[in-house]
């Protein structure tokens, strides 16, 4: 019964992503492109945080890294795939190669190397303007053209963003499902245990990082089409923060948890520009009510919601149980 | 010469800034696990209060302690009762965001309410230069780098010397063992709440003549602060000190002769180097774990 509401749940929000775009305005178009995009990004470092546990505080450094791969790659006239494939490749080996040192200290020393990385990196955006174009950035990013069809109408951009989010989803449910996933979750729960059940801890904490970085730069090369336009300041530890918020509004280790995180931090504040100047404060105030209601997050309310109904159910089967036995 | 040594003190005129500023957020994580992504705008606020309360008629002095009195009321104590009390027990990380979004309202709330633009803010030291060892040295640096040495001792004294102090290092070591000893842990954190308010408001009543009072002054602060207790090895008081010195005379004299471009890169690549080679920081211990 539960299961078969989940799924129905499910099927209902695929639909509304599909058709109810259809009707957006082009801004609503860009606002639901933009929260695919930063779902991707939330889902990788959901990945480094709520799988692996380790805390990235450079996810939108990796966004940069790929949004300016795609940005200088494409209008020198790569197709926007090798593009992505560069980026993806990219975006792994600095991972790799940040986590190296940092996990060979202390783990959580990862948050503080990665800190650094997120600050060279946009210092390399603004100032090597050789390549980047400088605090000017790089303007005109063309949208790619994928099986003859262009993709420079806002709806089929959005249904290409739609497209690698669904792969991404796809890709990470096995890898969840995978021994590799176990892994990650039980050097999550208790490290030295699982240190000492085999699992090679500081590999499996290393590929987590560097996957969920490349999943960074993926989301990266899909945002410099999306805006067209890609500059340094997008890509400051402001981004960063904001993913990590993503993930613990969401819901920290729970697969559902980037999609409603990014749902909370790209269309909230736009639901609440009525406020105008107001907006940003009330913003701070729901997030922070949100997390002393729910520390866990949003999918923590709705597990609460159902345990709370699910322990409901089970007592009043007991209590049925009870009254027919006692009833001879 | 004269050029370098100019520098050092300005250096370690904003390092004490930042140490004043790392010692709070230390204690604050040493007793109560909260990492403040808020200190930068603890420190914002309170020149706030402080000149409200002299538009409100009050000579300079009195806006002082109603400044420091409201920083430690609110920024202290319902800070605590608010936000930290209720996420305690739910681990590091959504307390911590938590707090980032408590600096985005607080940071919003003070342009929204107060102004966008910067206001100016009177100085305690006189705003003229003086020469020693034949270099100019403003009088702001002095006043900077005697508050701040003058509150570190207080500091240290009222740590390591009176039974409040002892019983408030005990709760931070082992809160288990302290309260069995009798120790009201409980009232030790929020001691520290209290101090890390007072701490902001001194801070803030040194950095906002310099910087002139604006809404936007956290951000930097907030970061600079976060470096130094790391680099001091976040669980020392003495580190976040050292750390905070460190940061601002290598922030200032990189600028100087390395590069400005990558001015703000410098002081984290010398944070790396200090963990690959000590990783529990310049003074730091080993935290021992449980499984």
């Amino acid at each position: 019964m539960m299961a078969r509401l989940n799924y129905a749940g499910l099927a209902i929000a695929i639909a509304f992503l599909i058709l109810a775009p259809l009707e957006f305005h082009r801004y609503g178009l860009y606002i639901l492109s933009q929260w695919a995009v930063m779902t991707i990004a939330a889902i990788g470092l959901n990945l480094t945080l709520g799988y692996a546990g380790q805390v990235s505080l450079a996810q939108g450094a990796f966004v940069g890294v790929g949004a300016y791969c795609a940005a200088i790659l494409t209008t020198h006239g790569w197709p926007l795939v090798g593009a992505a494939a560069l980026a993806l490749a990219l975006c792994f080996v600095i991972g790799w190669l940040l986590g190296y040192p940092a996990l060979r200290v202390q783990h959580h020393y990862l948050a503080f190397v990665t800190l650094a990385f997120s600050t060279l990196a946009f210092l390399v955006f603004r100032n090597e303007s050789w390549l980047t174009g400088g605090t000017e950035g790089i303007d005109g990013v063309p949208r790619p053209n994928l099986l003859g069809l262009s993709t420079t109408p806002h709806l089929r951009y959005y249904y290409f963003c739609l497209f690698v989010l669904a792969l991404v989803t796809v890709a990470m449910l096995g890898l969840v499902r995978s021994p590799w996933g176990r892994a990650f979750i039980a050097l999550r729960e208790n490290p030295l245990r699982a240190l000492s059940l085999g699992v090679d801890t500081r590999r499996y904490i290393l590929m987590a990082f560097a996957i969920g970085s490349a999943l960074g730069g993926l989301a990266g090369v899909l945002y410099a089409p999306l805006v067209g336009l890609v500059e340094p300041p997008a890509f400051t530890l402001t981004l960063s923060l904001n993913l990590l918020m993503m993930v613990i509004v969401g819901g920290s280790g729970y697969f559902l948890g980037p999609f409603l995180g990014a749902l909370v931090a790209v269309l909230l504040p736009e639901w609440l520009r009525g406020l105008e100047n107001y907006y940003l404060i009330f913003y701070a105030l729901l997030v922070m009510g949100l997390l002393i209601y729910s520390p866990t997050g949003l999918i923590g309310i709705a597990d609460r919601f159902l345990t709370a109904r699910r322990a409901r159910a089970a007592s009043a089967a007991r209590a049925a149980l009870g009254a027919s036995i006692e009833r001879p | 010469m004269a050029n370098f040594v100019a520098l050092l003190i300005a250096g370690l005129a904003t390092g004490a800034l930042y140490a004043l500023a790392a010692v709070g957020f230390t204690l604050l994580w040493q007793t109560s696990q909260t990492i403040n992504f808020a200190q930068g705008e603890f420190v914002m606020l309170p020149a706030f209060f402080m000149l409200a309360a002299m538009h409100a008629g009050l000579p300079f002095w009195a806006a002082i302690l109603v400044g420091l009195a409201l920083s430690m009321a609110i920024l202290g104590f319902a800070f605590k009762r608010l936000l930290v009390d209720p996420m305690l027990q739910h681990g590091v990380l959504p307390l911590a965001i938590a707090t980032m979004a408590l600096s985005t309202f607080l940071k919003e709330s003070v342009k929204t309410f107060y102004s966008a633009e910067a206001s100016p803010f009177p100085s305690i030291a006189p705003d003229s230069d003086i020469r020693l060892l034949g270099v100019a040295v403003s009088w702001q640096s002095i006043a900077v780098l005697g508050v701040g040495i003058a509150t570190v001792v207080a500091l240290q004294f009222l740590l390591n010397r009176t039974r409040t102090g002892r019983q408030m290092q005990a709760a931070a070591q082992n809160p288990t063992v302290a309260r069995i000893l009798g120790v009201p842990v409980e009232r030790m954190i929020l001691y520290t709440f209290l101090i890390n308010g007072a701490l902001v408001a001194l801070t803030s009543l040194l950095i906002s003549p310099i910087y002139l009072a604006k809404f936007s002054n956290g951000d930097t602060l907030g970061l600079a602060a976060f470096i130094a207790a790391i680099v001091g090895g976040f669980n020392q008081i003495r580190g976040a000190i050292v750390g905070g010195l460190l940061l601002g005379v290598v922030d200032n004299l990189s600028a100087a002769y390395v590069s400005t471009q990558y001015r703000g890169a410098i002081p984290l690549c010398l944070l790396i180097v200090i963990i690959l080679f000590k990783p529990n920081g310049l003074l730091g211990r080993a935290e021992e774990r449980t499984v």
